[in-house]
């Protein structure tokens, strides 16, 4: 087809489908109650906005779609909180037995509640939250082969996103803070290195299962010291690794049953890391329409101490109320305990729907008892609240 | 099992009218088999449904969604509702593969973390998106589900009904048993009343304004579901019914759930 001809086409097919435009602005007030560790930090509240938008076609019997989420947040005090990314930028094709995914994308992978252990397709946007749910736009060409044995995904990642932390006036950040402009790489390609990843995935009766390879750049980077200008500051380096993962879940009536496990080399010594848990519902709780979930999850990391996470040798346990009423009202709340060295990190989450287009969400985040070899010890004066006010338009 | 029913039923039940020496249980079982009969072949249906929510003092809360629906022969229908308002849960999706006597499957979408969560189905009772609707009463409504028994015909509002009591064979319904009006015409429900586990009348489901679609199946446009417990009511419009539609279990896998927008 000629080009022109086909732009034509293209063109009319837009025309011809769904358009969508919808977007979200957000008011995120957190307040420390302690002071923080260093002068530059040391404020009791920070008060950010977040913008999101999100506009999508679909054509072809919804067999194309095309997809474009835009996200930016002001923060008052930390420069490099206040960001830009294109979370997802995207067209895709779905045939019967495959789909073409070609963009900038976010991919989820995991059953587990409190980490995300084996998800690494996206790099972690942590300015945004220490829960490293919140994840970078990853430009990628992902392409699913759809049989009747299951989905098998072919991921090439020819553009590396380096995680972001934290800047000097930051909370919850490491001491001394990580400075970006120092990052370093083993590959001589830096962040063009190309990445591959392969991911078999699949469901037998109440089994769901995904078995995984990542060949590339790490996104989770070793931190290492340097100095500079006479100031003590951290710098990433990203090494390329091997990593194969599973991730199970059986749904056995009211409990469900998941585990991670990881196998990564590369970086440092070879290791292994799992995590593993239940959770159980109580539907209608004493007769009401209230669901109570609760979870139970051990975590194991090899490397022990030496581990950039808090999720080294830990129990944690959690409750989940779903209140199904007509607000959507929901309260999660849960206790990691470390069973070395009893380091504490206790977590609430509470939202509801204010009105239509409002709606409300309430975050504590609080650490006892750090020891000082733990990654949590240098966030032991950030406990925070945060309340978080949505408006979707 | 369904398919050795309908061959030795009509055999034995000539017509669902009453017949010598049939039991009130025969006459509500063949009730049954004659409106699933009529509400078969129909392969897929795309809809949109509005449900509004009613609590006691009248406040009221909208939610959108579509809902696509794929016919599986010999056990519960395939079917992929994705949420459109409120704004907060725009784009979750939910993946169920609905069974008669065994838990369904069901899956949800999240798409601010475009994850995937397998989520347990055992309790089919717990209400859906906090409306007075319960899984069970939206699920298709397979003979097996339940056994039956005639009570009466009765006029129902001008209209000629069966009357006819059904029980749940799944052992964890919310139910003891329901009464259920069923058109003599269209052989569809107009009135359904529940009774919960101490069987006592916890709601009633109007169905009105039935309408006919290519040539064949009857769809109703309102549902309105009251509460008698908590005061709390909740009507579903339904719009846009499609039939014919190029769907197929490929339009219900766990990949387009992915992409649901």
């Amino acid at each position: 087809m000629k080009p022109l001809l086909f732009i034509a086409c293209l063109l009319f097919s837009f025309m011809a489908s769904a358009h969508e435009l919808t977007a979200s602005v957000g008011s995120e007030t957190r307040y420390f109650p302690q002071e923080a560790l260093t002068p530059p930090q040391n404020y009791h509240f920070n008060q950010s906005f977040v913008f999101q938008a999100e506009y999508f076609h679909e054509w072809d019997d919804d067999r194309q779609l095309f997809a474009v989420t835009p996200f930016f947040r002001v923060d008052q005090h930390d420069p490099e909180r206040t960001h830009f990314d294109i979370r997802e930028l995207t067209w895709l094709k779905a045939s019967n037995r495959w789909e073409l995914r070609l963009g900038i994308r976010k991919v989820f992978w995991g059953v587990i509640e409190f980490q995300h252990l084996v998800d690494i397709i996206n790099q972690t946007d942590l300015v945004e939250n220490i829960d490293g749910e919140d994840k970078l736009g990853q430009p990628m060409l992902n392409l699913a082969l759809i049989n009747d044995w299951g989905t098998l995904d072919l991921f090439v990642m020819p553009w590396f996103r380096e995680r972001t932390f934290p800047g000097t006036k930051g909370r919850l950040r490491t001491q001394p803070r990580v400075n970006t402009d120092l990052s370093r790489y083993e590959s001589g390609a830096k962040e063009k290195h190309v990445d591959f990843a392969v991911r078999y995935s699949h469901f037998f009766g109440d089994w769901d299962i995904g078995l995984a390879h990542f060949y590339g750049t790490s996104r989770e980077p070793q931190l290492l010291t340097t100095v500079r200008e006479g100031e003590g500051v951290l710098f990433p380096f990203y090494d390329i690794i091997n990593q194969t993962s599973l991730d199970v879940q059986a749904t056995k009536g009211n409990m469900l049953w998941k585990l991670e496990a990881l196998h990564r080399s590369g970086q440092g010594e070879t290791y292994n890391a799992l995590a593993g848990g239940f959770e159980y519902t109580i539907v209608g709780l004493l007769g009401s329409v209230i669901d109570l979930g609760l979870l139970a999850e051990y975590h194991y990391d090899e490397r022990g101490k030496e581990a950039p996470n808090i999720f080294d040798d830990d129990i944690a346990l959690g409750t989940r109320f779903a209140f199904n009423d007509a607000s959507s009202s929901e309260l999660l709340a849960g206790l990691l305990v470390d069973k070395d060295n009893g380091g504490k990190f206790f977590n609430v989450e509470a939202s509801r729907r204010l009105a239509a287009r409002w709606f409300l969400e309430m975050e504590g985040r609080f650490l006892f008892d750090q020891d000082p070899g733990d990654p949590g010890f240098s966030l032991r004066r950030d406990d925070y609240v945060e309340l978080l006010l949505t408006y979707y338009f | 099992m369904l398919k050795w029913l309908y061959i030795i039923l009509p055999l034995i039940l000539l017509s669902p009218e009453i017949t010598a020496g049939e039991t009130p249980e025969e006459k509500g079982l063949a009730i049954a088999i004659e409106a699933e009969r009529r509400d078969t072949g129909w392969k897929n249906q795309l809809s949109d449904m509005e449900m509004i929510l009613r609590n006691k003092q009248g406040e009221e809360s909208k939610r959108t969604l579509n809902i696509k629906t794929l016919e599986v022969e010999n056990d519960g229908d395939k079917s992929l509702t994705v949420f459109d308002n409120p704004r907060d849960i725009k784009g979750t999706a939910f993946l169920s593969y609905t069974h008669a006597l065994e838990p369904d499957d069901q899956w949800l979408y999240l798409p601010a973390l475009k994850r995937v969560k397998r989520i347990s189905s055992t309790n089919k009772s717990g209400p859906f998106v906090g409306s007075e609707f319960a899984y069970e009463d939206l699920s298709s409504q397979e003979v097996e589900k339940y056994s039956y028994k005639w009570l009466r015909d009765e006029t129902l509002n001008g209209k000629e009904t069966f009357v006819i009591e059904r029980y749940p064979a799944y052992e964890y319904s919310g139910y003891t048993r329901q009464i259920v009006w069923i058109d003599k015409s269209i052989y569809q429900p107009l009135k359904v009343e529940y009774y919960d586990r101490k069987n006592a009348l916890l709601k009633t489901l109007t169905i009105s304004n039935y309408r006919q679609y290519i040539d064949k199946f009857w769809r109703s446009d309102s549902m309105l579901m009251v509460n008698y417990q908590t005061g709390k009511e909740t009507l579903l419009n339904w719009k846009n019914y499609q039939f014919n539609n190029d769907l197929d279990e490929r339009d219900f896998d766990l990949n387009t759930l992915k992409r649901s927008r």
